[in-house]
């Protein structure tokens, strides 16, 4: 495998880039699905860093955390979608601006 | 140098087709762009010599997470006329946020100095190869490894209970 020689600083600015885009999505979006996949890519995010890092200091253990945050996205996900279904059965919607039945 | 040209290329791909995740008012095309996104990243794991992660990636994010997203989409049958709208501005004010939130985080790692013995990216290690990678996870995390399993078995009895119907009647 050919060697890459990108500075450490790329990867902290496409990171820091791609959670900023997942925000932003978070923010704009009103569909419940698309939230929930803002909220994946910013967890992809944190993986790219970290494993970024861990090739830059040649530590394994990083890489077994983003293992670990690929185990836990995937309980979220499922989890989510039903909690999604359950509302949306009860509402017929995914807007989460009608979510607001437990605001004061 | 060809590498560090592809790595650049797959980064700006992959910011790109993020963006259209965000902007694409359709849900499928949102969930086809987090896909290709996710291949992306797979490439820059890959770029990085994290073999294991690239695939893993590609394996259960792009082929279980997103096929159940795209499933739940399909169950709910919802078109474009169903996508909520956004005031304006819910956008202005997003797009403030977002660019100062950016700047933040770069203004706070702009000037952090990094110690690693290595120096460089440009001498690659294996670390990122199945052998070692196993090895890690069978003999220091072993205790989250189990651990994980749990919760994996909790989110799916979660699941089963919340999806399923009150009353069931079962002639």
């Amino acid at each position: 495998m050919q060697a890459s020689t990108v500075n450490i600083d790329f990867f902290v600015i496409l990171a820091t880039l791609l959670f900023v885009i997942g925000a932003f999505g978070v923010m704009i979006r009103r569909n419940m699905i698309v939230l929930l996949m803002c909220i994946e890519l910013m967890l992809n995010s944190v993986n790219l860093l970290l494993v970024a890092f861990s090739t830059y200091y040649g530590n394994a253990d990083a890489q077994i955390f983003v293992f670990f945050i690929v185990v836990v996205a995937a309980a979220e996900a499922t989890v989510g979608l039903s909690i999604l279904i359950l509302a949306y059965r009860h509402l017929r919607s995914i807007d989460v601006s009608i979510f607001n039945k437990l605001k004061g | 140098m060809i590498a560090t040209l592809i790595t650049q290329l797959l980064g700006a791909l992959a910011v790109a087709s993020a963006m259209m995740v965000v902007l694409s008012k359709h849900p499928v095309r949102s969930v086809l762009y987090l896909v290709v996104t996710f291949f992306f990243i797979s490439g820059l794991y890959i770029m990085m010599n994290a073999q294991f992660l690239a695939i893993v990636n590609i394996i259960v994010y792009a082929g279980a997470i997103m096929v159940l997203f795209l499933f739940v989409l399909m169950l709910l049958n919802l078109n474009k006329d169903a996508e909520p709208k956004t005031p304006t501005i819910i956008w202005i004010i997003s797009t403030v946020a977002g660019g100062i939130l950016f700047l933040v985080i770069i203004a706070a790692l702009k000037d952090i100095v990094l110690v690693s013995s290595k120096g460089d990216m440009a001498e690659l290690s294996n670390i990122g190869l199945v052998e070692n990678l196993g090895t890690t996870l069978f003999t220091k995390f072993v205790v989250p490894f189990e651990i994980s399993s749990i919760l994996f078995i909790s989110a799916m009895v979660g699941a089963i209970l919340l999806a399923k119907r009150d009353k069931q009647v079962i002639d």
